[in-house]
């Protein structure tokens, strides 16, 4: 019975095959990388033309700059929280692990100086983009993916007010303004973190902590570059939260879907960016 | 382009007008006229192309072919300034209200009227008490959209729609999910904006005895295309079979029961569901 047993497994899985071969093989295959490929290309047109709608939409603010204001406070006041006590927490990592590999080589007395220039020029710029994704971008997205669902969008464009201009605009303008603030601010609080536990735990000198860090960090090259970095950073999160909202299929399943891809496509996109940004400050490529 | 079936008489004229979604066909070689200053329904099953039909009208889609004339203007010729100035004149209640859910029911009114007038704040707030009070919602200005019953929703909704003192008013489902204190209220409304203020209303929905009672003139769509029309007696006496089905909701008929399938007992044996 055994052998009868498996011819008869055998053919089972030569059907199972052949069918899975009908469904995804062959030239169904193909199809199926052409279409994704097709989508992929015209979503991006689409999230383009978008974007240029956007910030030519931007003159309807300049009337109505408390729409913006109301925003900055949405996703800016409201990621400071998070922002702060995240910017605390690596300060003070960076100040312990920094000093464990310094005081090896008796350099300990620029620990200010190490805290400060990863805050500035990496940390600061990429942690806050990746918080604010997760916090703001998650936000804006499910909120304009739902007034889209709830017909708010369609009722606006029906009382001849352009989504875009009204909702989209502000929203996408307060995040730019917003992100290089919240950056700044982690970087702030990351570097009194770390001088919490240099200073304070370690009992390394105030004096140096501070002086190695005035000598050290140079305002274009360092603070001005993780600036830029946060720029670069909210206006990409903000775009991809704003266009995945009003992109998102009108359904709970959408949003979330939308949702979903904001926090993923933001991320990938944040840390992407930061490797082409760093290489081309640094002048490596 | 001017079209040529410019009638002072009515606000909206169709001719022909074909609309697709991919290879399906939404709207078929539809044709009819909406009267100035007069009540029309427009009566169908779910699906039946009645929701397309206010979109098209209202521009926000736009047909394959025919012609789309709305107060003596093209719609699908017009450019976006134009149409915005259209649907300045034009109101749309949403089945759900559409309600912007983070401004309370005075700002959801005065919303259309800060964005298109300049009005002083103390104008704009006689303004908008007068609309509140047309609805019989003046009282409950201070409450958000998420305090509100699903009638009180709809109406504050008609209040903005009001707001701008439109020539037209589209009403998309104005009955569906009230109840009937609540439906009699819409009713009324419905009824009076037109008496009133001489407001051209379309209402669509497939809410037969409602919607006949307050209507001067009655449309009936099946498949994207007018299956009988006249006044709301006509139609509701009509021998047409199709007619006939809808308005005393008979389960089969020319609309089947039945989404198109294979052969039940094949299907059974052989079928795959996969």
């Amino acid at each position: 019975m055994p052998k009868r047993g498996f011819s008869e497994f055998a053919a089972r899985q030569r059907q199972a095959l052949s069918r899975f071969w009908q469904h995804y093989g062959g030239l169904d295959m193909f199809r199926h990388i052409g279409e994704r490929t097709l989508s992929i290309i015209s979503r991006l047109g689409r999230a383009t033309l978008f974007l240029y709608e956007t910030i030519v939409g931007m003159t309807y603010l300049i009337p109505r700059f408390s729409l913006v204001v109301q925003q900055v406070f949405n996703v800016g006041v409201l990621t400071l929280l998070i922002i702060l006590v995240s910017g605390l927490f690596v300060g003070m990592v960076l100040a312990l692990q920094g000093y464990n590999t310094l005081v090896t080589f008796g350099a300990e007395d620029s620990l200010g100086l190490v805290v400060a220039l990863t805050l500035v020029r990496e940390l600061g710029p990429v942690v806050t983009a990746l918080l604010f994704a997760g916090r703001a971008g998650s936000a804006l997205t499910a909120e304009i993916g739902l007034m889209k669902a709830t017909e708010q969008l369609a009722g606006m464009e029906m009382m001849a007010v352009n989504p875009i201009k009204r909702v989209i605009a502000p929203r996408f303008l307060a995040g730019v303004i917003a992100m290089p603030l919240l950056a700044s601010m982690f970087s702030a609080v990351g570097v009194f973190g770390g001088h919490l536990i240099g200073v304070g735990l370690v009992g390394l000198d105030s004096g140096s902590y501070w002086s190695q860090m005035q000598s050290g960090v140079d305002f274009y090259d360092d603070i001005m570059n993780g600036l830029m970095k946060s720029v670069v950073f909210g206006f990409t999160v903000s775009w991809i939260a704003v266009f995945e909202g009003y992109d998102a299929t009108p359904t709970s399943e959408g949003v979330s879907r939308a949702t979903n891809h904001t926090v993923v496509y933001s991320s990938l996109a944040v840390l992407a960016l930061d490797f082409i940004l760093t290489s081309l400050t640094l002048g490596e490529v | 382009m001017i079209p040529e079936n410019n009638n002072p008489e009515s606000v909206v004229e169709i001719k022909d007008l074909t609309f697709r979604y991919g290879s399906r066909v939404i709207v078929d070689k539809l044709s009819l006229t909406i009267p100035r200053g007069k009540v029309v329904a427009i009566m169908g099953g779910s699906g039946c192309g009645k929701t397309t039909l206010l979109n098209l009208i209202g521009g926000r889609i736009k047909p394959d072919s025919g012609s789309l004339v709305v107060d003596g203007q093209s719609v699908p010729d017009l450019n976006k300034s134009e149409l915005f100035d259209l649907r300045k004149r034009m109101g749309m209640l949403f089945q759900t209200g559409a309600l912007l859910t983070d401004l309370s029911l005075f700002e959801n009114v005065a919303f259309p009227i800060r964005e298109h007038t300049q009005l002083p704040e103390a104008i704009l707030r006689k303004v908008v008490l007068m609309k509140l009070e047309r609805v019989g919602l003046r009282g409950a200005w201070r409450l958000m959209p998420s305090e509100l019953s699903g009638g009180m929703a709809r109406r504050a909704a008609l209040a903005r729609a009001i707001a701008l003192e439109p020539m037209m008013i589209m009403y998309d489902e104005p009955f569906t999910g009230l109840d009937p204190i609540s439906k009699g209220v819409i009713a009324k409304l419905i009824k009076e904006l037109n008496q009133v203020l001489g407001i051209t209303s379309i209402v669509v929905s497939h809410d037969v005895a409602d919607t006949c009672a307050i209507s001067d003139y009655a449309y009936l769509m099946g498949a994207g295309r007018i299956i009988g029309e006249g006044l709301p007696s006509e139609v509701q006496q009509s021998k047409s079979e199709h007619v006939r089905q809808f308005m005393e909701g008979l389960p089969d008929g020319p609309v089947p029961y039945q989404y198109p399938a294979p052969d039940y007992v094949e299907d059974l044996l052989t079928g795959d569901a996969s």
